[in-house]
């Protein structure tokens, strides 16, 4: 219970015209300080929900979040969220948006020319330091999606929230981020939560990687310890059978939940796992009544 | 590039040669579509407009004589500049006739009291057409402004709350739909109730007429602002939830921005409604304006009157016209976005 970042069984309910639909049940994790997780699933299986949770977005119906100790109640900086449409104010330039995370994060605690530094610092980081003064209209949507990160990096976060980052670009611009947000990771060693439905860069960037059973009533599936070790590198993993082990697994628990969904996850699954899925298809039949 | 089958070569005539390459080339034939679009199409529809007028206009016998065409209209619009010249040169005559008495009066050693008297001495003329003109586009304006700065908060915070927009919203459908002619006599009588003062700042006819026009003003403005403010994207809300940036932040760097195509939508939709608006009020009550203009042309029934107050037609659509392009000018001006296609 002494995680860094501590999801304690999360449920959520939307009412809908069709009578309430409880999205999640009882999700659970703990995260540790420096973890890089992903969360892995189906669409719709209730994954954004989760990251919206944490991010203090959404109000989790039971359960709660907790925080280095505090529990979350509202957004907050200190959850940074990098949006999967960079959503940047397009009437700002790149610095500009960033500053105006700066000057509300930093408004006392930095002069005005430590801000300046410090949103230049942030945008060299993710290698944007060229186009200060350009719209977001002006450039790359992978050059859109660094400035939403340098932004979220620039607010110093506890933890970082980031819903499928890389899902609106082309392999080639992707490969490139995700080697970026590796090197960035590795300097910074921050806690990130991250939300993708790409196998590889499950595997390539994660300590652990969360697999999510599908929604209705989505919970942890099961939970995948990425052994590899930093830095990574993605030519030679190709070739690594360690690599291609943790894919298979990946795909395997995504195939047969596709094909079979409800099913219990592989038998790796631990044990607080199986009693959240059994929670989930028990919940089952009186959901398809309620819809039905 | 221009070879095309005109641009074979000529022997030894070299102007003919470039002649020939200029009208076989790309840059001639692209401008020349252009200006088939730009001027040549607008120019030939106005060519048809006026020669059905004329033709159709000959044929209609009012009580006032034949319905004018184009040629007396212009000639009454030449004759209406004349009689605003003229006035202008009586009016500088009477100055310069009171500066004269004036300094006179100050060389006899006069009293102060009546030195004071002759200075306080106005002019006061027959209002021209071109008075009537800028007294309708003053009181247009002050409407419209007044409008604009009740209108966009407004819109703004029913956008945001949805339990305000729910709350307003049925006076807004019940208001807008209202003529601004039945706004008006409540208006004239709330304004003689209200505004009593021995030494008024505004006249009680214009403030009346603004009055009309703000009230006429303000429901597109409100309700596009809204629907612009309602509009926002979700993400960059989330955004500032996330930066707990405070209402004021919020709304100045997000949510005005991204509504400004809206709001301008909005105020462009009233300052026009606002525009024919006031021509009806000055019509009605005989306030100063354009539409008193044109009320005193008919009342008076002269062989003239039909042509000026077409004249005053023209003139009222073409200013509506303007007004239309200077608010575009400023979105323009106002707006981030500069490579959107505004119109």
């Amino acid at each position: 219970m002494n995680s860094y970042l501590n999801i304690d069984h999360i449920s959520i309910t939307f009412p809908t015209d069709n009578g309430p639909l409880e999205v999640l049940k009882s999700v659970k994790l703990n995260v540790e300080q420096g973890e890089f997780i992903s969360l892995i699933g189906h669409s719709g299986c209730g994954k954004s929900t989760v990251l919206n949770i944490v991010a203090g977005l959404l109000r989790a119906t039971e359960g709660g979040v907790i925080l280095e100790e505090k529990e979350v109640t509202e957004p907050g900086p200190d959850r940074a969220v990098v949006f999967q449409h960079h959503s940047l104010m397009p009437w700002l330039s790149v610095y500009d948006n960033v500053r105006l995370a700066v000057d509300q994060v930093f408004k006392r605690t930095k002069s005005k020319q430590e801000r300046d530094e410090w949103t230049r610092h942030n945008l060299e980081l993710v290698h944007m330091s060229h186009a200060l003064e350009r719209k977001p209209d002006e450039i790359s949507g992978g050059m859109k999606q660094r400035v939403g990160i340098a932004r979220a990096l620039a607010m110093e976060p506890k933890v970082l929230l980031m819903d499928e980052p890389f899902g609106a670009l082309d392999s080639l611009t992707r490969t490139h981020m995700q080697d970026s947000l590796m090197e960035i990771q590795a300097r910074l060693n921050n806690t990130v939560i991250m939300i993708t439905h790409d196998v590889d860069e499950a595997v390539l960037l994660s300590d652990r990687i969360v697999m999510m059973s599908n929604g209705p009533s989505a919970t942890v599936g099961d939970i995948l310890n990425v052994d590899l070790p930093r830095p990574r590198d993605r030519l030679a993993l190709a070739e690594d059978p360690a690599f291609n082990h943790y894919r298979a697994e990946v795909v395997k628990f995504l195939h047969e939940r596709h094909t079979k969904p409800g099913a219990t996850a592989t038998k790796k699954s631990s044990e607080q796992n199986d009693e959240a899925d059994q929670g989930a298809d028990q919940s089952r039949p009186g959901l398809k009544l309620a819809s039905g | 590039m221009s070879s095309t089958a005109l641009s074979v070569k000529t022997f030894n005539m070299p102007r003919k040669d470039r002649l020939l390459e200029h009208l076989s080339s790309d840059r001639f034939g692209r401008g020349f579509s252009r200006f088939v679009t730009g001027l040549m199409i607008p120019a030939v529809a106005l060519i048809v407009f006026l020669g059905l007028w004329d033709a159709g206009a000959r044929n209609v016998e009012t009580s006032l004589g034949v319905l004018p065409g184009p040629a007396k209209v212009w000639e009454q619009t030449v004759s209406l500049y004349d009689e605003h010249r003229q006035e202008r040169e009586k009016e500088d005559a009477f100055y310069q006739r009171l500066q004269k008495r004036l300094d006179k009066a100050i060389a006899a050693g006069k009293p102060q009291e009546k030195i004071e008297n002759i200075k306080n001495r106005q002019y006061t003329g027959r209002a021209t057409f071109f008075d009537q003109i800028l007294t309708s586009l003053w009181t247009v304006m002050i409407g419209f402004v007044i409008a604009s700065a009740v209108a966009i908060p407004i819109g703004i915070v029913c956008g945001m709350s949805a339990t305000l927009y729910q709350a307003v919203n049925p006076l807004i459908q019940i208001f807008k739909p209202v003529s601004p002619l039945a706004w008006l006599p409540l208006v004239t009588m709330v304004v003689s109730a209200l505004y009593v003062s021995e030494d008024p700042l505004f006249a009680k006819s214009f403030l009346n007429s603004a009055i009309t026009v703000t009230l006429c003003c303000l429901w597109p403005t409100i309700i596009n602002t809204t629907v612009g403010v309602s509009g926002v994207d979700k993400d960059l809300l989330n955004v500032s939830r996330v930066l707990r940036l405070n209402w004021l932040t919020k709304t100045v760097k997000i949510v005005l921005p991204s509504s400004v195509p809206m709001i301008f939508t909005g105020l462009r939709l009233s300052l026009g409604i606002g525009w024919m608006v006031l021509i009806a009020a000055e019509m009605l009550a005989q306030n100063p304006g354009l539409g008193k203009f044109v009320w005193d042309e008919f009342q008076n029934g002269s062989s003239n009157s039909l042509a000026r107050i077409m004249v005053a037609v023209l003139v009222i659509g073409f200013i509506g016209f303007l007004l239309d392009r200077g608010m575009l000018m400023l979105q323009r001006w106002v707006s981030w976005d500069k490579s959107a296609v505004l119109r």
